[in-house]
């Protein structure tokens, strides 16, 4: 069988498969290759304008795009949660113009498109993490010469890196970048992870994973090879650490993933659940519960089979 | 290295903006820990001249070498960008006329003064704020303006801090651009005298432009008066004051307001 006489439901929309032509996609896979070679180093590409806006995730959704064969499995999260806006719009984007299957389990996926998570599931290395980059250069806020942060990445003349993290223990006590935490990747590029919290900066270290990150409209690509190192950048003194919370997950019970505070009511009842809901929804279906787990207003009308689609025809 | 091998080789530097001419061969040494006045009408060339000196502004010809701390003599324009951009954060310093030049505004004075240390690799936040602390007492900051942004600073605070934040590096050898243009008198007669110990105390060089014939007296050794690009008379400070000989420097010393 060959693939161009199966007929699937991507071949009906009128585009290419995946919806960017073949020559943008090598033109991107080039621009990937360089960015695994040189980890961290931003890599120039030509970006293209995609039918969404800036910032909605325009570059993570070429670096798919560009990567994405009929075999894969597609997830794509937004703040961790898979059924927010745009998760099921890119969702149903690379459903209806790739047809290829999509899911919500971070296990079953091949490629798993990201913006502000990182999935508490261990990556594995048959897996690549897409991120979408809204801001890729992280000396932006403190260098606005675009040629000067070029020699300061070129020569890694980067000090002033740290007088950010100064600043933010000078004013408050501690370092309190929580979102878009510098890391040096590989002993040699300064990168921001885009916003992902610094919670999960831990995990792109040493990740079988291999970790692709595009910016749309900033046009730039840059990548963690797989098991690369990865650091937060920190002081002696004042060490990196991640977020804690005083209370487990209320659903799940869970000590150890990222939380999100829920307002319930405008008496001041909140609830802190887990940011990443296929890791919560799991570990319900496991049997774990938290201190809200038997509330009638968070149960699950009936415990609905876990989305898979499948548009293979 | 010995005190009596010059710092600054400066030969035949020239640099012109199109038909205008900035500077023209204009060649001196400068030795460690000496004062070195560069005065002259506005236009003159006397910043244009010093930015050359500091590898800001690369000239259409003549050298300037540095002798770097390993006691080797280089002209710091054949030198990589990199080691030069590590020279000036490092061994040098630069004091701009507009203190917003030479500053982060929106950062705070003691990351200001820090910056210089991370920049070379400190990465012990006790030891930074303690050393920016230092620095802020020896040019007479209140230190509890230390997690002070400098856009709150007065115009000669905001001085003081960009000399602090360039000296906290130990360099041996300091350009400044009319450091005290723009502060009014006593503030001026304040800050000469801080530069005046600070400069004695740690034995660095100075390159110092300034059309202000009285800041040249009180700081300097050796005064440079240039016109039209050119150099038309240096030597000892007191000598070209007391007895100019050029008839630009008598011009120059004559029109000194009396009061």
């Amino acid at each position: 069988m060959t693939a161009r006489k199966s007929k699937r439901a991507g071949d009906e929309t009128g585009y290419n498969f995946a919806y960017l032509d073949e020559q943008t996609k090598r033109m991107i896979r080039r621009g990937i290759l360089k960015a695994v070679a040189v980890p961290g180093y931003q890599v120039p590409f030509g970006s293209r304008e995609m039918p969404l806006p800036y910032g909605w995730g325009t570059g993570g959704i070429q670096v798919t795009a560009s990567i994405i064969g009929r075999d894969d499995v597609l997830k794509v999260i937004d703040q961790g949660s898979d059924d927010t806006t745009n998760a099921v719009s890119i969702r149903a984007f690379f459903a209806r113009t790739a047809g290829v299957n999509t899911t919500e389990e971070t296990a079953k996926a091949s490629i798993v498109q990201t913006r502000h998570r990182i999935p508490e599931r261990k990556l594995r290395a048959d897996q690549i993490l897409v991120y979408q980059v809204p801001i890729p250069e992280p000396l932006r806020f403190l260098e606005p010469r675009e040629t000067e942060c070029r020699k300061i990445h070129a020569w890694s003349e980067y000090g002033v890196m740290h007088v950010k993290l100064y600043e933010d223990i000078a004013r408050f006590g501690r370092i309190t970048t929580a979102y878009a935490y510098p890391v040096r990747v590989d002993d040699r590029y300064i990168m921001d992870p885009s916003p992902i919290p610094k919670f999960d900066n831990p995990k792109m270290d040493d990740c079988p994973a291999l970790q692709l990150f595009g910016a749309g409209r900033e046009k730039r690509l840059y990548a963690i090879p797989p098991y690369t190192k990865v650091t937060s950048l920190d002081f002696e003194d004042h060490p990196f650490d991640i977020e804690t919370w005083d209370e487990p997950c209320a659903l799940c019970g869970a000590d150890d993933s990222f939380l999100d505070e829920i307002i319930l009511d405008d008496k001041g009842s909140r609830m802190f659940v887990c940011s990443d809901s296929d890791f919560c929804s799991a570990r319900r279906a496991e049997g774990h519960t938290g201190p809200m787990a038997d509330d009638p207003r968070f149960a699950d009308p009936e415990p609905s089979p876990r989305e898979e689609v499948s548009h293979a025809g | 290295m010995p005190d009596d091998q010059m710092l600054l080789r400066v030969e035949g530097v020239t640099k012109s903006f199109g038909a205008v001419r900035a500077c023209h061969d204009v060649t001196f040494d400068l030795w460690p820990g000496e004062v070195l006045g560069i005065v002259g009408e506005s236009g003159s060339g006397k910043t244009t001249l010093l930015n050359c000196l500091a590898g800001r502004l690369e000239p259409d010809s003549g050298t300037v070498a540095y002798r770097n701390r390993a006691d080797e003599l280089s002209d710091i324009f054949a030198m990589s960008e990199p080691e030069r951009r590590m020279l000036s954060r490092t061994d040098w310093g630069f004091v701009h006329q507009n203190p917003r030049d030479g500053l982060r505004l929106d950062i705070t004075a003691g990351g200001n003064i820090g910056e210089r240390m991370m920049m070379v690799g400190a990465r012990h936040y006790g030891n930074i704020r303690t050393e920016a602390e230092t620095w802020m007492d020896r040019v007479e900051l209140d230190l509890d303006r230390i997690d002070a942004a400098p856009r709150t600073f007065s115009g000669g605070m905001q001085q003081r801090l960009q000399i602090a934040r360039n000296l906290v590096s130990g360099p041996r050898l300091v350009f400044m651009d009319e450091p005290t243009g723009g502060l009014d008198v006593s503030v001026q007669a304040r800050l000469l005298d801080l530069l005046r110990e600070l400069v004695r105390e740690l034995r660095v060089a100075v390159v110092i432009v300034t059309h202000d014939l009285a800041v040249a007296r009180l700081l300097s050794d050796r005064l440079m008066v240039m016109r039209d690009g050119t150099v038309v008379e240096s030597g000892l400070t007191d000598q070209v004051l007391d007895d100019p000989q050029h008839e630009y420097s008598q011009l120059l010393v004559s029109s000194i307001l009396q009061v």
